[in-house]
């Protein structure tokens, strides 16, 4: 079976400036993998170019999806073709009800109706209430997530695209969002690329491998538990020298 | 016609199919079942007039000139909410009248089944000049849709329509207008609405096809104690439609409210000048006032013009407006859901022709929403 995702030399641009230089990832069919990286690292921009969003400038290498390159593809069929992307900062629409957005995400026409068990996940995502408001205006931040969250899980996507799931969610909606992703991976066999700062989220998945992104570059490769413990204790920058050091020896 | 005896429809299906087809696109319900009334107005005559079965003892509808001798008090109404020397439109109006309705929700009574009136021009190069006058006696609720409409290829046509509205005490009042014009009508509504203790009226504008120039500023008068106006407007201008509307509100009486709200999408080289007046002389008031604009063509104009000017301490009052073109960052974010890029912005323009800041019941709700699910559609 092909890694549902290959990074290979990716080096991106964005307004001109290098933000990205040399990306090399490697997601195998079924793993969670976790991204760490202080403020401003790139974190977010890898993903957005992973998604193919207008802005990030690829200047070399390329992304591969299931064996095949995307690096040309629109995001709707990025999307179409089964990556999930559930954003830092959920864009606001309008007179665009979550309801709507919902059934575009379950493939339903705006005139379909949703199926019991489509209602009963809204219900677990606590967002039934929601429904008729605008999608993502004046919601909180926890409603913000968990209602990101509940689009990603009803696209069915191979591939979810994580950024920070857990930021600004309070203890309850944190369990929850991490058991439904652990869930559905399990079930699916899908895979995650996934981005926490606290890694408070990593209770309730099951991740197996994870990197740290620093100075616009990937170091480290490693179980998810030693790298965060290492952050915790000696901070970004320590920890990857560590890590270079062993490599170097 | 109406009052050549033998002429006088018995239903309004025995209007011209390509008559009762465009009327349907401005909310008439040709069969009229889910009506409690209609009215039509066919070039320079009424031409239909019928309060249904069981809304006889609750809604009075007639005629403007035949209500004018029928009942000697509507003098009392007719030119007291607008100016009859405000400008050479209303002046036209009163020389010219050709008809118009004459509608009253008798006091106390709800009617929950909307009223419905047609104002429409078949004829080339018609000027029509007509009066309205709608009162909503004490205690009662009423919704009534208006439609306006030219035949489709009628060309240029002239339509001047003065309504005037007085909403009494606790009464509730939903007016809901349609317009459908051909692209070379010249039009002016003149409107104006007297609101008294505890009244609301809720006035909605939808104008979705394109039009040659239209101008209006409808004007509420809050006199009373707790009274509300509300207006809202939802416009749609291509091609090289000229449309300005705007909404006045004058808060008068105690505690008195006002909300404006429009949403203008101009495509093409259209040009929509969106204005918004509150003020008030009572300073314990509230008003709010907001527009919204879509630029979608690069020759397209939104002017947004809201206006307010308060009056004593007491008086609290705003205004929101944005005008741009559709953000990017909605149209990607709904992209990584699966949707093209022409499905994103269709669906973004819908939402903003967003029909529940109108506040109609279901089925009127429907009707509209259909429209301007067309409109983004054919984008
Ligand atoms: N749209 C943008 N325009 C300009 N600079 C940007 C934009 N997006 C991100 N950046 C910059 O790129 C760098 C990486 O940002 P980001 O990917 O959001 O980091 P992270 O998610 O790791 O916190 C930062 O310096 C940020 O300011
Ligand atoms: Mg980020």
């Amino acid at each position: 079976m092909p890694d549902i995702l290959e990074v290979k030399n990716l080096s991106v641009e964005i307004n001109k400036k290098k933000t990205l230089k040399g990306i090399n990832i490697k997601i195998e069919t079924g793993q969670i993998y976790v991204l760490f990286g202080p403020n401003g690292s790139g974190k977010t921009s890898l993903l957005m170019t992973i998604m193919g969003f207008p802005g990030y400038k690829i200047k070399e290498g390329g992304i591969f999806f299931e064996g095949r390159e995307i690096t040309k593809k629109t995001v709707d069929e990025r999307a179409r073709l089964g990556i999930g992307m559930g954003f830092q900062l959920p864009q606001d629409i309008r007179g665009v009800k979550l309801i709507d957005i919902l059934k575009i995400c379950a493939g339903k026409k705006p005139t379909a109706e949703l199926s019991p068990g489509e209602k009963a996940l809204i219900d677990r995502f606590n967002l039934t209430d929601l429904l008729e408001r605008d999608v993502n205006l004046d919601y909180s931040g926890g409603e913000k997530k968990r209602a990101e969250m509940l689009q990603l899980l009803l696209m069915k996507p191979k591939l979810l695209l994580l950024d920070e799931p857990d930021s600004g969610v309070d203890l309850e909606s944190l369990k929850l969002i991490g058991e439904e992703i652990q869930e559905y991976v399990r079930k699916n066999n899908a895979s995650a690329l996934l981005i926490t700062h606290q890694g408070y989220i990593l209770e309730y998945l099951k991740a197996q491998r994870a990197c740290v992104l620093l100075d616009s570059t990937i170091h480290c490769h490693n179980k998810p538990q030693v790298i965060l413990n290492d952050i915790r204790k000696k901070g970004y920058r320590k920890c990857v020298k560590c890590w270079e050091g062993k490599t170097k020896k | 016609m109406l009052g050549g005896k033998d002429e006088k429809m018995k239903k309004l299906g025995d209007l011209p199919g390509d008559v009762i087809k465009t009327a349907a696109k401005v909310g008439m319900e040709e069969t009229e079942k889910e009506r409690s009334a209609s009215f039509f107005h066919l070039d320079e005559a009424g031409v239909f007039s019928k309060v249904m079965e069981g809304y006889k003892d609750k809604v009075e509808l007639l005629d403007i000139r035949e209500a004018l001798k029928k009942h000697a008090w509507l003098k009392d109404y007719y030119w007291k909410a607008v100016d009859k020397n405000k400008d050479e439109y209303t002046k036209n109006t009163d020389e010219l009248v050709m008809g118009g309705y004459y509608m009253r929700i008798l006091p106390g009574q709800k009617v929950e089944v909307p009223l419905q009136s047609c104002m429409f021009i078949s004829k080339l190069r018609f000027k029509q000049y007509v009066h309205n006058i709608i009162i909503a006696e004490e205690g009662s609720e009423a919704q009534i849709i208006s439609g306006c409409a030219t035949t489709e290829g009628t060309g240029s046509a002239e339509h001047v329509g003065v309504s005037e509205f007085f909403v009494k005490k606790d009464a509730r009042l939903t007016f809901t207008m349609i317009h459908n014009w051909s692209p070379e009508t010249l039009v002016r509504p003149r409107s104006g609405a007297v609101i008294e203790d505890n009244a609301s009226f809720i006035s909605n504008y939808v104008i979705l096809k394109p039009v040659k120039d239209l101008q209006m500023y409808p004007t509420a008068y809050c006199k009373g104690k707790n009274s509300v106006a509300r207006f809202s407007n939802l416009m749609y201008a291509e091609g090289r439609s000229y449309i300005d509307a705007g909404s006045r509100v004058i808060l008068e009486g105690e505690n008195s409210r006002a909300e404006i709200i429009s949403r203008a999408i101009a495509k093409d080289a259209a040009t929509i000048i969106s204005r918004g007046d509150l003020r008030n002389t009572n300073s314990k008031v509230k008003g709010h006032l907001e527009c919204r604009g879509l630029l979608l063509g690069k020759e397209s104009v939104i002017h947004a013009i809201p206006e307010l000017l308060a009056k004593g301490e007491g008086s609290d009052m705003s205004h929101e407006a944005a005008v741009g073109k559709i953000a990017e960052k909605e149209i990607f974010y709904l992209m990584s859901r699966g949707l093209t890029k022409d499905e994103a912005t269709a669906l973004i323009i819908r939402g903003f022709l967003d029909t529940s800041i109108l506040n109609l019941p279901a089925e009127l709700d429907r009707t509209i929403r259909n429209m301007t699910e067309k409109v983004s559609e054919g984008l």
